[in-house]
């Protein structure tokens, strides 16, 4: 079986986790009431998509 | 490969990807707006659309094709069109598919939604009936582009700011013409202001 020949080092460890890395969530702020918004989505605070449609969820001011 | 291989399995057999649809779609037909995976509701559209497609024929074997593929489904007592409609064949016939007959195709609409599923954190979706009318949809479209210039035009006039040139430029279309006139005249390109209106936009 093969197996290998040498620990990784450090370094190269590091180098091979260099391209590792979280990306944030875009996140857009509604049109209608400026909060923020996970791009591509419904405004959960007041319900709208874009300029107008509601969704069920209407919220009170 | 699944080269060319149409259509989403849902982790399902054939049977039970079957009755999941009829499921879906009688309840959409039903309360005009249902919420599921945004993979469901894109599975769903097409077999929605067509059985409303099938509908507005309004002709006896288009109806016995549509109960073939939804069957008759009661509609519970709880709901306000118990006893408007014998099932939701009936309601599909006689009120959901004449609201359509001058839109060819997208009756559905498909809206992401920012909650996500509890457990599995799958992506949620609500897919509805469209309301409007096909009019209200083609004068919507038709002004989209307009309308957003303006919005921004308007946005740029009302907050205090020394480059008219933006104004100037979103303005073109709108209807706040007038008003950008009284501001000094620009003097930077239309490309350059152009660009400019770019990231306003994004940003
Ligand atoms: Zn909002």
């Amino acid at each position: 079986m093969a197996v290998p020949k040498r620990r990784t080092s450090r370094s190269k460890q590091g180098k091979r986790r260099s391209h590792l890395r979280m990306t944030p969530p875009n996140v857009d702020f509604c049109r209608r009431c400026s909060r923020p918004v996970p791009s591509h989505r419904a405004c959960p605070h007041c319900g709208y998509y874009g300029d107008r449609k509601v969704l069920p969820v209407e919220e009170k001011e | 490969m699944r080269h060319r291989k149409r259509g989403r399995k849902l982790g399902r057999n054939p049977a039970h990807r079957k009755a999941m649809l009829r499921n879906m779609a009688n309840s959409l037909f039903l309360h005009g707006r249902i919420v599921t995976t945004v993979a469901k509701a894109k599975e769903l559209r097409p077999f929605a659309e067509r059985l409303i497609t099938l509908a507005r024929r309004g002709t006896v074997h288009a109806r016995r094709l549509v109960i073939a593929r939804l069957g008759k489904q009661p509609i519970p007592p709880d709901h306000p069109d118990h006893g408007r409609y014998r099932n939701i064949v009936h309601k599909l016939f006689a009120e959901i598919a004449p609201r359509y007959i001058d839109r060819p195709g997208g009756y559905t609409r498909i809206i992401k939604i920012a909650k996500r599923r509890l457990g599995d954190a799958g992506e949620l979706a609500m897919i509805a009936l469209v309301e409007e009318s096909i009019a209200e949809s083609r004068e919507r479209n038709a002004n989209r582009r307009g309308r957003r210039r303006a919005a921004e035009a308007e946005a740029e006039v009302e907050a205090p700011e020394p480059q008219g040139e933006q104004t100037e430029e979103g303005a073109e279309t709108a209807a706040v013409q007038a008003e950008s006139r009284e501001k000094p005249a620009a003097t930077e390109s239309p490309s350059e202001a152009a660009e400019e209106g770019e990231k306003e936009k994004k940003g």
